[in-house]
């Protein structure tokens, strides 16, 4: 062996011993610790760059709807204003039918006379009137008038003294409701929400059928909703097709046709469809001038159902055509000629080859007019009268008008689940992956 | 850089919207009904305010509801002053806490020098509001198209010898009253009526004789308009709309008083507001005996005030009696009921949810 050779075979020993060992950087750290760091600080930055989003993310959508879902479920209306009752009353026992002892309503009135003086927001008497008037309707002056009186009650017996003040107080069902609102969480909105409540004996029924509301109105909006998607899907389909097959300068032009309404304010477009459609709007002018109809049996085309579907319709159609062109677009003419020149009849080829290309762009947009549209407010609220009302009206309406922000919140909570079984309903169905919006 | 050039740029426009928001701090934040309503007080109030202190007005629109004041109450910015306020929702936002509590022995004295305790009607101070108006809900039909119009209650809801679309505010509130007047229940006895569960089935029944012909309306400026446009053939509607499109626009509208449904409205400042003190002193020469009564001379509302009726006299650019008009005038007042605010504020939640599962149906 020459020198030479053991020197390679030196090296070679030397090249195995480093190759099992750590490989080594050229500043000495070991290579996969070095790969690690730079990867990390890359992550690290990737990461803030996204943190723009994840906050506003977090701040304009979890932190709210997480707010809402809470609300429907938590209202301390009576534990805020009632601090010592609401933790005494636990103690009695509903199911015995015996009112509440003796010191139970000596906590009540001092409590009550205690919040009368107390005008914080939030915490006072009108709170917790409101809160149980929701459970028990007409119960809430019995409340305001008697915390007027509360502080002259100065010595016992407390519950024949609140009984001179006003002998709604006699009323077991009463205190079972105080009782269960005291609780801090309560599923009583939910109920509300679900058309059910508690009887007298404090079981959970359905509400009394006059005033059965929500979930006729929730069905109504599902139907309704499915009825759009489906117009949406008839007209849109031809209006796509033309789009995609027509040369390219006369699809501009039409395509600013879909998108001119696209761009323009709700609502103008709806303020559009109520002089359109109005008993002495124009369509109906139209029809009398032309003597289809009488001038004194105009049609009712606004204000009522028919009214919603029309507008929707009109407003969520861009939504429908621009997925399906965006697909359309991509399907070479020439499989249909491929599919012709092999024999297929027109109707057959569109069925075989044609629509089933079309799916990704159907699914995506029946997915985002039917989701759009069980949420809609305005329009409804606009044109759709007292029959063409959606769920998110009454929504609004617990919001701004009764300010029962907890059935409000109830509603919107339930809405959501529903749109999520949709949309779970439809992965399973049509795949989630299909879907393409253009 | 790109980055702290940002935040700089952020904090730049975040430093002038506040100071934007700081320069409009000391203007008075009115809020009321809009329309003729707002006009009416605009010249009455604020014109004479805002010359007299040089104070900067600032005047908003909305449709009555408490849920804003709440909503700038709890979220602790109030940006409203001083609101214009129904009787129920005065009572209610009080009970809750929302308002500023306001002392009375503070107003001005009447004209007269009657203390303001003493002159203002009975009912119409309370802790957190005090009255500025009486309005009424009224109904109302076109007296050229119907020359021999309806007289009663019992006639609105009377569609074979009125035909035609009726107008009517969509919500249990003065419909469940009407409905039980025209179905022959004295004006006495409504609300000891409408207290049983027999009595508001009786209403609904009643109502349920017109609701195939019913057109519904929400701001009180759509009842004079949906007359006008031929919409509908009668309507119920705020007797000062009818009224001011009647002087001021020469509409051929006739007012039906019989079993009309009075009620207030009331100034109120929520709490926390931020020009406090100018709002009380607003509040104090608004409800004054010549505000209140200059107001009457714009819109067809009474004055809250015993001392302003004297001073009551024609519409301001017509020769046209106000007296008359108001819905407190004795001969207005034969089959009326005052709005009762504690039976609404206790049945307004139930009755609504049984009014909106009545209207769906």
């Amino acid at each position: 062996m020459s020198d030479t050779a053991i020197n390679t075979m030196g090296n070679k020993a030397q090249n195995a011993a480093v190759n099992n060992g750590p490989l080594i950087a050229a500043d000495g750290t070991p290579l996969k610790q070095k790969l690690a760091k730079t990867t990390r600080a890359m992550k690290t930055r990737a990461f803030l760059l996204t943190m723009p989003l994840v906050l506003f993310i977090i701040i304009s959508f979890v932190i709210p709807i997480g707010q809402m879902l809470h609300r429907g479920f938590y209202n301390p209306a009576v534990s805020n204003v009632m601090p010592s009752f609401s933790v005494a009353i636990k103690d009695w026992d509903e199911t015995t039918g015996e009112l509440p002892s003796e010191e139970i309503f000596e906590i009540f009135v001092k409590d009550l006379a205690l919040a009368k003086k107390n005008r914080e927001v939030g915490k006072t008497v009108g709170n917790m009137a409101t809160r149980i008037n929701y459970e028990l309707p007409g119960s809430r002056s019995l409340f305001t008038k008697s915390a007027r009186k509360a502080g002259k009650i100065t010595e016992g017996p407390y519950k024949e003294a609140l009984f001179a003040l006003d002998k709604k107080w006699d009323n077991h069902n009463l205190w079972r409701t105080l009782k269960r609102a005291s609780n801090d969480y309560t599923i009583s909105f939910f109920l509300a929400a679900l058309d059910m409540k508690y009887d007298e004996a404090g079981n959970i029924t359905r509400a009394d059928e006059l005033y059965r509301i929500y979930v006729p109105i929730l069905m109504k909006t599902l139907l309704l909703s499915a009825l759009i998607t489906l117009l949406c899907f008839l007209i849109a389909y031809p209006v796509a097709y033309l789009l995609s097959t027509l040369p390219l300068a006369t699809s501009n032009l039409l395509m600013i046709l879909v998108l001119l309404p696209f761009w323009t304010s709700l609502l103008v477009r709806t303020s559009a469809w109520i002089a359109m459609l109005q008993q002495q709007g124009i369509i109906n002018n139209i029809f009398v001038f032309l003597g289809l109809i009488g001038d004194e049996s105009r049609i009712q085309m606004i204000y009522n159902q028919t009214g919603t579907v029309i507008s929707m319709v009109h407003i969520l159609l861009p939504f429908m055509i621009l997925p399906l062109y965006s697909v359309m677009k991509t399907i070479p003419p020439s499989y249909m000629r491929a599919a012709k020149s092999m024999g297929a009849t027109n109707t057959y080829a569109f069925r075989r080859v044609y629509f089933p290309q079309t799916i990704p762009g159907i699914a995506a947009g029946t997915l985002l007019v039917f989701i759009l549209a069980i949420g809609y407010y305005i329009t409804p609220a606009l044109v759709g009268g007292s029959d063409g009302l959606f769920i998110s009206n009454l929504i609004a309406d617990h919001i701004k008008k009764t300010l029962n922000w907890s059935l409000g919140s109830a509603l919107a909570a339930i809405l959501l689940v529903v749109v999520m079984v949709f949309y779970w309903m439809y992965n399973r169905l049509v795949g989630v992956d299909k879907l393409k919006f253009g | 850089m790109t980055l702290t050039k940002l935040l700089a740029g952020t904090a730049i426009s975040l430093a002038i919207a506040s100071g934007s928001t700081a320069a409009f701090a000391g203007d008075l934040t009115v809020v009321s009904w809009g329309g003729a309503y707002t006009k009416s007080q605009v010249e009455a109030y604020h014109k004479p305010y805002i010359a007299k202190t040089g104070t900067n007005i600032k005047s908003e629109d909305y449709n009555g509801g408490i849920a804003e004041i709440k909503a700038q109450v709890e979220a602790g910015n109030v940006t409203w002053d001083i609101v214009d306020v129904e009787l129920s929702d005065a009572i209610r936002a009080c009970d809750e806490g929302l308002l500023e509590t306001i002392d009375a022995s503070t107003l001005p004295a009447g004209a007269d020098g009657k203390a303001a305790t003493e002159d203002f009607l009975p009912g119409t101070l309370y802790d957190c509001a005090v009255a500025n108006i009486v309005w009424s809900t009224i109904f109302a039909y076109d007296s050229s198209k119907m020359p021999n119009g309806p007289k009663t209650m019992a006639d609105f809801f009377d569609t074979k010898a009125f035909p035609g679309k009726r107008g009517l505010r969509k919500g249990a509130k003065v419909n469940l009253e009407f409905a039980l007047i025209a179905d022959g229940v004295a004006a006495k006895d409504v609300y000891s009526v409408l207290e049983t569960p027999e009595g508001v089935d009786r209403a609904f029944a009643k109502l349920d004789t017109i609701k195939g012909d019913v057109v519904w309306w929400e701001a009180g400026a759509q009842p004079p308009q949906m007359l006008a446009d031929g919409e509908v053939a009668l309507t119920t509607a705020y007797n000062g709309r009818i009224f001011n499109a009647v002087a001021g626009e020469g509409k051929p509208f006739e007012i039906v008083w019989d079993g009309q449904v009075w009620d207030l409205d009331l100034w109120v400042i929520p709490k926390g507001a931020k020009n406090k003190d100018t709002a009380l002193d607003f509040l104090a020469f608004s409800t004054s005996t010549e505000q209140l009564a200059a107001q009457a001379s714009y819109i067809s509302y009474g004055p809250a005030r015993a001392s302003s009726s004297p001073l009551v006299g024609k519409f301001h650019n017509k020769d046209i009696d106000m007296g008359p008009q108001m819905p407190t005038n004795p001969a207005n007042l034969t089959n009326a009921v005052q709005n009762n605010f504690e039976f609404w504020a206790d049945n307004a939640d139930q009755l609504n949810e049984r009014f909106n599962a009545w209207l769906a149906k």
